[in-house]
């Protein structure tokens, strides 16, 4: 390894153990592991995560009963099963901090901080969603809580992402951006020029790549001769971790060493993040390319059970409390649905708005 | 007053721009290499010295990320001013530009701004077909993005200060024949017109175009290096007695046309010169909506000059035969007449 970074040594050997676990699909986890993680993260933040899980995973249920309906327009790209990469990854950030996004990007959204209420809004194309009902689904973002708007090209946020990363070292914050992309968008050229950017400038950008196995319906296997995409980061000299992306603490952790290379200035990270959609590629996909025994051993790997488990065999909780989490979480989304159904629609005119910046900021 | 060339009041508006605010920065390929062009035309020479290079950033050549990173920045605070090089290369970055770019705005609700510059310089400079491109009937037609042509040292300092402070997405078109560049990287057979640029301060508005020669038979709408070639065929017109009134519309988005109407009213005629291809040129959108609001002030059907769809040869004799030329002008403005 040419290229190697000595604090890495000890994430190669998680790695290991990760890999592992990930391509054997048993739950054999390293005992000693476990340890240390217990000793690091505190049972408060613990919690707080696995309630921004759960708000995810019931913010997407919601979603589709509501798209199955009929009563919501457009498409659905459904971050079901991802919700350990978005809160994991973006749960230490600050609002000042950046994160760019994919054309599934409710959970990512709504781990930066963006509001149920506006997220549901603009699902309903209603003129206060978080983009005036202008961008929908696969365009959430608001700006300021530093999620911006879903870039729904496959790899197209990763040079813009760069951007940002030059733009807080340039303004001379210690920022940082975290940029989400799928497994498909590292055969894309701008999967390229942006990790070989990010890496000449010392940029801070963490590269968080979700890799759940399929390109819409292309399994990875079919188009990347590889099997851990993160060892391309080699190719660029960025240091990297695979990661299973199923476990929000292990996600949250590498993200935690990520962030803090960023913002001394030690530049970009590279984290492939192992995972799984529960749901289709987008509405009315039913899976019919993915093997069904692969599907039950992902499935059986739930991000918010694997989270729950851990709460109450550490007695961080209680299965009461948990459910009395949920029932607020419901909540939330029910007034999140009413809210959006009783906002006004926008004005059919106010489409030929905001193609050039008004000046409203 | 200083007199300069089109090269260097690209420079000094870069250099005025990035002294006024910090948040100005330039990124681009070879822009300030230590030996090296100062970009493709010599617009960014030596600008490393006074601002460093962290803000006269060399890229690697990787135009997806230049176009990119440009968004980026732009969305978060900074002002920066790409350079691509040659325009041709544009469409390595497309997806940024017509994706991200031109519709960031717009798909966040009015609540995101992309104050970004990107320069480009097109015109057929015997290079053959992959550099010699004019690219504007591509950006015209995206929503969101404004498209600008300086012509002249004066306009160019001045609408490209105006860019640099605009809150969009802004395209710079420069042509190869007339930034003047010097030295290593002076072109052959370059116009390389210089003007005289004001010692104070000055910005020129987008959508107001400027009237190069006034006449009452015939108006000519043409931009860059089609201004130089109008007003000589107009010389040799004028010894016929055919007077031409040439108009630079300076920035074709937005587009002045209250200029053209009121031209035509008087001249009665229009003819359309540019150097675009042109099938769906930005000519071709001139003369449709010239048709839809002033057809009735026409005496004769509006006549558009354009290079002839094809790629750019190489061989001069072929490029000077495709690229609208003096004579052609002429040719065609004598037919105008006639009809």
């Amino acid at each position: 390894m040419p290229v190697n970074h000595g604090y890495l040594l000890p994430c190669r050997s998680l790695h290991k153990s990760n890999k592992i676990l990930v391509s054997s699909g048993t739950q054999k986890i390293n005992d000693q592991i476990i340890k240390l993680m217990k000793e690091n993260i505190d049972g408060e933040k613990i919690l707080m995560m696995y309630e921004k899980m759960l708000l995810i995973r019931k913010y997407e249920e919601k979603i589709y009963f509501l798209f199955l309906e009929g009563i919501m327009p457009g498409t659905i790209h459904q971050s079901l099963g991802q919700e350990a990469t978005a809160v994991g990854m973006l749960f230490d950030l600050r609002k000042e901090d950046y994160m760019t996004s994919t054309h599934r990007p409710a959970g990512h959204c709504l781990a930066k901080g963006v509001t149920v209420e506006s997220m549901m809004a603009e699902m309903f194309a209603k003129k206060n969603g978080c983009c005036k009902g202008k961008g929908g689904a696969m365009h959430t973002g608001d700006i300021s809580v530093g999620a911006i708007p879903a870039i729904a090209i496959v790899g197209g946020g990763m040079p813009v992402a760069v951007g940002i990363g030059i733009s807080c070292k340039m303004r001379k914050t210690d920022n940082v951006v975290v940029c989400f992309f799928g497994d498909g968008a590292t055969n894309e050229g701008a999967f390229h020029e942006s990790m070989n950017a990010a890496a000449i400038w010392n940029l801070p950008v963490i590269f968080a790549c979700e890799n759940n196995l399929y390109g819409a319906s292309t399994h990875i296997s079919q188009v990347t001769k590889i099997k851990d995409l993160a060892i391309r980061a080699d190719a660029y000299g960025i240091p990297w971790e695979i990661v299973d992306g199923n476990d929000v603490i292990k996600v949250n952790e590498a993200a935690a060493r990520a962030i803090e290379r960023a913002r001394k200035g030690s530049g970009p990270t590279f984290l492939e993040l192992k995972t799984y959609r529960r749901s289709g590629h987008s509405r009315n996909d039913a899976c019919g390319y993915r093997d069904k025994k692969e599907e039950k051993e992902w499935f059986e790997k739930d991000p918010l059970i694997i989270c729950k488990n851990y709460i109450l065999e550490n007695k961080l909780s209680t299965l009461q409390k948990l459910e009395e989490l949920e029932k607020n979480v419901l909540d939330e989304i029910d007034n999140a649905v009413e809210y959006a159904k009783s906002s006004p629609y926008p004005e059919p005119d106010d489409a030929l708005t905001d193609v050039y910046f008004e000046g409203r900021i | 007053m200083a007199t300069m060339s089109i090269a260097e009041a690209l420079r000094e508006a870069i250099r005025e721009e990035m002294r006024r605010d910090e948040r100005v920065f330039c990124l681009g390929e070879d822009i300030d290499v230590e030996g090296g062009f100062g970009g493709a035309f010599t617009v960014t020479l030596g600008l490393s010295k006074e601002f460093g290079h962290e803000r006269i950033l060399d890229t690697p050549i990787s135009e997806i990320m230049i176009a990119g990173a440009a968004v980026g920045a732009a969305m978060t605070g900074m002002i920066p001013i790409a350079d691509v090089q040659y325009g041709d290369f544009l469409f390595c970055m497309m997806d940024q530009m017509a994706n991200n770019a031109g519709k960031m705005t717009y798909m966040s609700g009015g609540n995101v701004k992309v104050p970004m510059v990107m320069r480009a310089p097109v015109g057929a400079t015997t290079r053959g077909a992959q550099h010699a491109q004019s690219l504007e009937g591509f950006f015209t037609h995206i929503p969101g993005l404004k498209v600008i042509c300086p012509s002249t040292a004066y306009d160019a300092k001045g609408l490209l200060k105006t860019a640099i402070r605009d809150e969009n997405p802004v395209v710079v078109f420069e042509h190869k024949l007339l930034y003047g560049s010097k030295g290593t990287r002076a072109e052959k057979s370059a116009l390389s017109p210089v003007g005289e640029v004001p010692d104070e301060e000055y910005l020129i508005p987008f959508g107001v175009a400027a009237v190069r020669r006034e006449g009452k038979d015939i108006t000519i709408v043409a931009t860059l290096l089609m201004i130089y070639r109008a007003l000589e065929a107009a010389a040799i017109l004028e010894k016929e007695g055919i007077s031409v009134e040439i108009i630079d519309p300076r920035t074709l988005v937005p587009f002045d046309y209250e200029t053209v109407i009121n031209s035509i009213k008087r001249t009665t005629r229009l003819m359309i010169v540019e150097e675009d291809t042109r099938r769906n040129g930005w000519g071709a959108e001139v003369a449709a909506q010239i048709a839809e609001d002033a057809i009735y002030y026409l005496d004769a059907p509006i006549k558009r000059v354009a290079t002839y769809d094809v790629p750019i040869p190489f061989a001069p004799i072929m490029e000077n035969f495709v690229v609208p030329s003096v004579q052609r002008i002429v040719e065609e403005a004598r037919k105008l007449m006639r009809s």
